[in-house]
């Protein structure tokens, strides 16, 4: 599969350096998964992969850019997930060969009054080190849930986890370098690549305020460690309460622009309609798009899972983990009749307004052969509820609706 | 793909347990090697080249095997979008007979 002359667009190093791996190897089928999941959809099923550098078991969505998902029992197990465990996912396969600490340099330029380029070293010192937690999930997690289907990564609930991310105030070296009257927005570019060259490469943008607002971080660590290399080594990005599309991984640019950021990504991708819970009905027309932006509250279930049998007539306890979005949890509440009564549950230790929340809440099944529907609804400290409608739009992104574990309770013995 | 990446664990443990300590010489630095894996799995089926040749260099096969159950006009969109935006190089000639391939995937078509 070398390409042709015909060809007139310019194929990157890395690019070339992929297409050698199919060279003489045309159809071979897709040997047989040793270990596999289903998620719950049409083609749900998944190959469950260890093959990825500083991660452990993850769901394998797509090998190459890589778009791992977080198996489901791992946010039974903590509030905070590991980092071997935590979603990966990345748009253009040119993601570097080679990150050297020594010559890596964070840059920040444009409308400034002092160009800046730090290394590592210089950034750990010069400013003051914030921890925040804070949950990380794609705009399109759940994706595969929509209905109608939608085109593009078909996650189930796991592109999402929460850490402690420790680095510094993007205020702080935005600070430094002085943004001069007139700014507008703030652009970030990582170190990866587009595959072909005149390809849009990925960079994102924020407006100048958010980006002072002094909750916006630039992260070297995660839960105490190294970020790993697919999450972002050596600096990413922290946005707290808005998706992940802004949470530049390999950061290595900060350009404070005095116009709006025209390209590709920020202009033209990630967008949602601009109406209540970014929904539409399918097909239609004219919508106002906007970029997407603030995270809305959700709450899962993560001790059933359904189609799970439980015992009839007996006490249980649910728990599950919630997070408010743009801000934090102020309670959960859970029902087991499919939403018409609904009871309080407890919630654990608030670890960060940003973060995950584990709630547990106690039911008493009723008789033998009976089916429950198990949901849990997140309320945020806005006063946000999450709908009882799962919203739909042509990029399926924002999914929140209350989730529906179905359970089915049986008589011992 | 052969990944060389330096860790900084020993530099961010450090400044975590001072806050304010100097990042330790490169001395305390590891260097590690990765492999990323490729991802060579190749289409199959009738007419399967067409897709082995023109969506493979910028990603794996999965982003069709696992994809949605999409119709015919969702993945000419889809192909546009690829040729448009993201630059890939199809050629003209493959452009309908990719679109015929993707929309008769058994794995992601309707």
């Amino acid at each position: 599969m070398i390409p042709s002359d015909t060809r007139t667009r310019t194929l990157t190093r890395r690019a070339l350096l992929g297409q050698a791996a199919f060279g003489g190897a045309a159809f071979i089928a897709a040997p047989a998964w040793s270990n596999a999941i289903n998620l719950p959809f049409q083609n749900g099923g998944r190959e469950i992969t260890g093959a990825f550098p500083q991660k452990g078991e993850m769901i394998l969505q797509r090998t190459r850019a890589p778009l791992l998902e977080t198996p489901w029992t791992i946010f039974d197990k903590d509030v905070f997930t590991p980092n071997d465990r935590f979603y990966v996912r990345w748009h253009w396969t040119g993601i570097p060969e080679t990150v050297d600490i020594n010559t890596f340099r964070l840059r920040v330029h444009g409308n400034v009054e002092r160009e800046l380029a730090f290394s590592l070293s210089e950034l750990m010192h010069k400013l003051p080190r914030v921890d925040l937690a804070a949950v990380n999930q794609c705009s399109g997690n759940s994706r595969g849930l929509f209905s109608p289907r939608v085109p593009g990564a078909q996650w189930g609930n796991g592109a999402m986890g929460n850490a402690t991310w420790s680095g510094f105030r993007l205020k702080d070296l935005l600070d430094l370098a002085g943004v001069k009257a007139g700014s507008v927005q703030v652009r970030f570019a990582g170190l990866d690549e587009p595959t072909v060259e005149d390809a849009p490469p990925f960079r994102k943008s924020l407006a100048i305020d958010h980006a002072r607002d002094g909750e916006v971080m630039v992260a070297y660590a995660m839960n105490g460690q190294a970020l790993p290399f697919l999450n972002g080594f050596p600096l990413r990005l922290v946005v707290p309460g808005w998706y992940a599309t802004y949470w530049m991984k390999m950061l290595t640019d900060i350009e404070v622009l005095d116009k709006p950021d025209e390209n590709f990504w920020t202009k033209k991708a990630y967008l949602i309609p601009d109406t209540p819970h970014a929904n539409i009905s399918p097909g239609t027309k004219d919508v106002k798009m906007i970029p997407i932006n603030r995270m809305v509250p959700r709450s899962f279930v993560t001790n059933f899972s359904s189609g799970a049998r439980i015992k009839a007539s007996a006490p249980h306890e649910v728990r599950g983990i919630a997070f408010g979005g743009d801000c934090g949890v102020a309670k959960v509440e859970t029902s087991i009749d499919g939403g018409a009564n609904w009871q309080p549950a407890e919630l654990g230790p608030d670890q960060g307004k940003y973060g995950f929340r584990r709630w547990t809440a106690k039911f008493t099944s009723p008789g033998d052969g009976q089916r429950l529907s198990l949901m849990a609804r997140c309320t945020n400290a806005n006063g946000l509820a999450q709908p009882d409608k799962p919203n739909w739009n042509s990029s399926g992104f924002m999914r929140n609706v209350i989730e529906t574990i179905d359970l089915v309770t049986f008589e011992e013995g | 793909m052969r990944l060389y990446v330096q860790i900084i664990a020993g530099m961010v443990t450090a400044v975590l347990l001072t806050g304010t300590a100097v990042a330790q010489d490169s001395a305390r630095l590891k260097s590690e090697s990765f492999d990323l894996p490729t991802g060579d799995r190749q289409f199959t089926g009738p007419r399967s080249e067409v897709a082995n040749n023109n969506c493979l260099t910028c990603h794996s096969a999965e982003m069709v095997t696992v994809q949605a159950p999409l119709s015919k006009e969702t993945w000419e969109k889809i192909v546009k979008k690829m040729i448009n935006v993201y630059k890939a190089p199809v050629p003209d000639d493959d452009v309908a007979a990719l679109v015929e391939y993707l929309s008769n995937n058994p794995a992601a078509s309707k």
